[in-house]
């Protein structure tokens, strides 16, 4: 059974797309058949994070257009088998996602792969709306910051009441937080909105909480999503993140601060705050 | 004073600056509460307190402030709760 996942968060700049290509290289790589699709119309750049950005010949659009085929508009990513992206049209026609269209490509391609992950826009505009429509689970990314993670609970209440399951009153798509950009050091020192601050606001089951981390850019830059940085803290993140979205028991990382025991001994908080 | 404000320069670079994440917290909690609230409300809602209040106002000098509209469900049934403050009879002379 195909389970379509949509990476979404409402503000921009959190992280869904570095999410979005992570997840599915980390899916691909335990041999699930993944397909990741870029739902950002007008602003393609999930082509660029994957490093697959000139060998996009056709897209989304064409394909709901019927202008190309699923097969000629899926580009076989190079670092990982069976893994497939789907990349966004650069049209600034906003009516170019239909929902029947999207629908029929779900469709299709839920045919072959296990996993659909789509990538969405910020905002809560048409492509935002239908990356969630069909979602079986949400990955709602959020940086520990106050219009992040107001946005993010917009977001809840949409995954709620404006999807598939919610219209046929089956079982609500199921909520994951992902909580990304987090420092550590910047918790412990008061400036920053801690693990249990945002999970008491939000109050949705944690997945992962993703480093602030150097290495991030460092993957964009190159093209290579960051989860295959084994060396990296954010790399090694998302590969937790990855294994408890499957069911397994992994312990959470890179949620305090290494302190030095002589410091450990006078901060009481901040265990309290894990 | 000169020496004051020297002294007063000294000090707070040593001082750590005020913790502000308990601060965004607090101002989350309200707003995201407040906008729960809203959430399963109609679309309609602003415009038909609009109208409702242009109707008033035909009859009765008000304020903005003065109608108060909530939504409020119940199991199977919504009960639209209007509150109107009308202006005091000395203020109507």
């Amino acid at each position: 059974m195909t389970k379509i996942i949509v990476i979404t968060s409402g503000k921009g700049g959190v992280g869904k797309t570095t999410t979005s290509a992570s997840f599915a290289v980390g899916l691909a790589t335990r041999g699930f058949k993944t397909v990741v699709i870029d739902f950002d119309i007008g602003l393609r750049n999930l082509d660029l994070i994957m490093g697959c950005e000139r060998r996009v010949v056709y897209d989304f659009v064409n394909v709901i257009r019927g202008e190309a085929s699923l097969q000629q508009a899926l580009i076989r990513d190079k670092h990982v088998k069976d893994l497939y992206i789907l990349a966004a049209s650069q049209t600034r026609d906003k009516d170019a996602l239909t929902s029947e269209g999207v629908e029929a490509v779900l469709k299709e391609l839920s045919k072959t792969f296990d996993y659909i992950i789509c990538d969405s826009p910020a905002g809560i505009e048409r492509g935002a709306q239908l990356a969630m429509y069909f979602a079986d689970s949400a990955i709602i990314v959020t940086n520990p910051e106050v219009s992040s993670v107001r946005d993010s609970d917009r977001i809840l209440g949409l995954l709620a009441s404006k999807t598939l399951r919610a219209k046929e009153g089956r079982e609500p798509v199921s909520e994951h937080l992902l909580l990304t950009r987090y420092s550590p050091k910047r918790v412990a020192n008061g400036d920053m909105l801690s693990l249990s601050d945002v999970n008491d606001i939000l109050s949705i089951p944690l997945l992962a909480v993703i480093p602030e981390s150097q290495a991030v850019l460092r993957a964009s830059n190159s093209g290579v999503p960051v989860l295959l940085d084994k060396e990296s803290d954010a790399g090694q993140a998302y590969h937790d993140a990855v294994a408890r979205f499957l069911g397994e028991e992994v312990p959470h990382r890179f949620i305090s601060e290494k302190t030095p025991w002589f410091k450990r001994l006078f901060s009481f908080k901040e265990k309290e705050a894990v | 004073m000169i020496i004051q404000d020297q002294l007063n320069k000294i000090l707070n670079y040593f001082r750590r600056p005020e913790a502000t994440a308990q601060c965004a917290k607090e101002r989350l909690q309200i707003i995201i509460a407040h906008e729960r609230d809203e959430r399963g409300n109609p679309d309609y809602l602003p415009s038909l307190q609009k109208d409702l209040l242009d109707v008033i106002a035909k009859y009765v000098k008000i304020k903005r402030d003065d109608v108060k509209i909530e939504l409020e469900r119940q199991d199977g049934c919504s009960i639209l709760e209007l509150n109107i403050v009308l202006p005091s009879a000395q203020e109507k002379s």
